[in-house]
């Protein structure tokens, strides 16, 4: 009997980089995984939640409460999204004790993919192969909410013929922010081109993160800058056999 | 108010700027980070704690110690005056001044006394005050606000420096930072040995024993508290810790988080005027309480952590938005992540609404905070509390959140958003002024699997 694993696949992924979402489906079946999409997903709440809107966040994360209470396990392409989950569902429902029971229930069975693969026995299984110059981006809720700075590079570590390659600033903010990279377009822009700026300093050719939305950002600077440097989810990268 | 965004757009675009704020802000950074290193200061978490612990207990029982404060000056014959606003606080000072007929004030550096724009108020009455401090001596001159809490002149350079010099002080101009600092020392000597009024902040103080504590690297405060006959010092009410034996904890923490030193080069712990048979000191002492709207921080249990803040800098350092459009684009005195949480709650949140949303929230400055003041969740309250009072974005996340719990229009009304992804419009238009889009995948991820499970 296969061992069962719902995903949650995040608004970013579903709409904009449905190939990272694949990648996990086939990196969690090629561990043995029966995955399960459950079509009724659809958000975290995070866009509503940081930008001060409580009662609309709220309507939302009941709605993924009520979609993934009965799930045993629930993978996360996404630090920030889980985070949102683990670390800010309680802050939202902090007066209604009903909630915030099922919150405590759900929560832990929620896990990041990193967090999730790294706690299997069985990560040979996989027999990824990537045979590329690769460095890696601390998306800041991966960091410093779930703080997965190990995780990650141990995966990539077990990935044949792969070379990670740190940057100096792996730790610095990319600039994305969810609305903060349109409403305040100029200050994200010059972050992120400071983050393009420590990638081009190792030499990789592929950067990879946890979290589609830094990678969008990052893409876009690297093509809006000229630079030939691919983006990936971990996802992908793990689901390669070069 | 909206965002100075101009403003913004120039410093982002001066070259040199940004290369000194990335370069010095990172030096410090780097600084901080390996003098809080497990390895070299293991007991660094422990401290952090303990220090939240003792600040949070302070700001709980402030009124206590406050009166223990003003009773231990008092029995060490100096004189705490209660001041509710800047304007009270500057108005005795002046009075001091005219009866003590002292015009001029030399100060050390001090973001108290910059945020109730003292030097101003005290010109007002032909009053000279001289900062001593290097660089907001610097910014004195060049008529500038700091840029820094800890490190005022940082987006100076010292060609910057130089033109300042010769403008103001009609030297030569000189671009040899020993000699900049040479020519403040023979400028400034001058001024403490004339000067009638000795006006210093304080890093900390002692409610048990009365001490103003002032950490510094130049020993400018410690000519300040001394040489003058008369000493005062500005501080804010949150700057008490209850005990002398609770000062290790945070001197530990200070000089590391703010530069990467174990310990300042000079720690001052002053607690009243010169005593019988002392050589020196001053001969008169007084400790001005500031309130200026700290006791409305202090009654809102949610944002009474803000109090907490001990002006280490770390949080601007480590801030990638502050390293990128500096001190002077904030509203307020007080810059970075902390000056975010701390303007809107001292100016209203109604002047500069803005603000608490400039920020990707990535946490770097909770990170570093001695006195883990949680800043990324500071933000949030303070959004929630601005939209409440203005909704102006409300229709959208109405919508948005209708769609997020009807699976079926969600992904309906998602695949015609992919569809005008390629359009130049609203935020789409935003995201490429600065960089590019990717092209819309042709399906989404729940197409995709549908037609896998066939």
């Amino acid at each position: 009997m296969p061992r069962r694993a719902a995903i949650f696949v995040t608004c970013i992924v579903d709409q904009l980089f449905p190939n990272a979402g694949m990648a996990m489906v086939d990196v969690l079946e090629r561990l043995g995984f029966e995955v399960e999409f459950r079509d009724a997903q659809t958000c975290c709440a995070q866009p509503a939640f940081n930008s001060g809107y409580q009662k609309e966040a709220r309507a939302v994360a009941r709605h993924f409460i009520d979609t993934f209470a009965d799930a045993e396990t629930i993978v996360v392409p996404s630090g920030s999204c889980t985070a949102m989950i683990t670390h800010h569902y309680t802050d939202l429902f902090a007066r209604d004790g009903q909630a915030l029971e099922r919150i405590r229930a759900l929560t832990p069975k929620v896990f990041e993919f990193s967090q999730f693969l790294l706690g299997l026995p069985n990560l040979d299984a996989l027999a990824a192969r990537f045979p590329h110059k690769v460095t890696y981006h601390d998306s800041c809720h991966a960091l410093r909410e779930l703080g997965l700075k190990d995780a990650p590079r141990r995966l990539l570590g077990q990935v044949k013929d792969l070379e990670l390659i740190e940057m100096e600033a792996a730790e610095e903010c990319c600039g994305f922010g969810g609305t903060f990279s349109v409403k305040f377009a100029q200050i994200s822009g010059a972050m992120a081109r400071t983050k393009v700026d420590s990638i081009l300093e190792t030499g990789a050719t592929h950067v990879v993160s946890l979290d589609s939305s830094c990678l969008m950002q990052l893409r876009g600077s690297l093509s809006r800058g000229g630079h030939k440097i691919e983006t990936l989810h971990l996802a992908e990268v793990l689901a390669s056999r070069g | 108010m909206s965002a100075p965004d101009s403003a913004i757009r120039q410093t982002l675009a001066n070259a040199n700027l940004q290369l000194a704020i990335y370069s010095n802000t990172g030096r410090l950074k780097n600084h901080r980070s390996k003098a809080v290193a497990p390895d070299r200061f293991p007991e660094y978490q422990d401290l952090r704690t303990r220090a939240a612990a003792i600040k949070r207990h302070t700001l709980a029982f402030l009124d206590v110690y406050l009166l223990q404060l003003e009773h231990a000056v008092n029995d060490n014959g100096g004189k705490v005056i209660w001041a509710s606003t800047g304007e009270e606080a500057a108005d005795f000072i002046i009075q001091l001044a005219k009866d003590r007929e002292a015009n001029l004030i030399v100060k050390s550096k001090s973001m108290t006394t910059e945020e109730i724009h003292l030097n101003d108020r005290l010109a007002q009455h032909e009053l000279e005050t001289v900062e001593t401090d290097l660089g907001e001596y610097i910014l004195q001159l060049a008529g500038q606000r700091p840029f820094h809490i800890l490190a005022p002149a940082i987006h100076m350079t010292r060609h910057d420096v130089a033109k300042v010099f010769n403008e103001k002080l009609g030297i030569e101009h000189d671009t040899v930072i020993e000699n900049q600092a040479m020519t403040a020392r023979r400028v400034l000597r001058e001024k403490f040995l004339n000067a009638g009024i000795g006006i210093t902040g304080a890093n900390f103080l002692l409610a048990d024993s009365g001490g103003v504590v002032i950490v510094e690297n130049e020993g400018n405060a410690r000519l300040t508290l001394s040489a003058p006959k008369i000493h005062v010092t500005v501080a804010g009410l949150e700057k008490l810790i209850p005990r002398a034996r609770d000062l290790p904890v945070f001197l530990d923490l200070l000089g590391r988080s703010a530069t990467g030193q174990p310990l300042t080069s000079y720690t001052s712990i002053v607690s009243g005027p010169r005593r019988n048979g002392e050589l020196d000191g001053p001969e008169e002492f007084y400790v001005i309480l500031l309130d200026a709207g700290r006791t409305k921080l202090l009654a809102d249990p949610e944002m009474r952590e803000s109090l907490q803040c001990i002006r280490c800098g770390a949080c601007l350092n480590a801030c990638p938005v502050y390293r990128k459009i500096g001190g002077h684009n904030y509203p307020w005195v007080y810059s970075g992540p902390i000056g975010k949480v701390i303007t809107p709650q001292f100016q209203g949140v109604e002047k500069d609404p803005w603000l608490p949303f400039a920020s990707s929230l990535c946490g770097a400055c909770a990170e570093v905070c001695p006195v883990k003041i949680d800043i990324p969740s500071l933000l949030l309250k303070l959004r929630k509390e601005i939209v409440q009072a203005n909704p102006e974005d409300r229709r959208y996340f109405r919508i948005w959140a209708w769609l997020m719990q009807r699976p079926g229009m969600y992904a309906l009304a998602a695949k015609i958003g992919r569809a005008l992804m390629g359009f130049n419009i609203g935020p789409l238009a935003a995201w490429r002024s600065e960089r590019d889009l990717p092209a819309a995948p042709p399906k989404s991820f729940r197409d995709l699997w549908k037609q896998r499970k066939k």
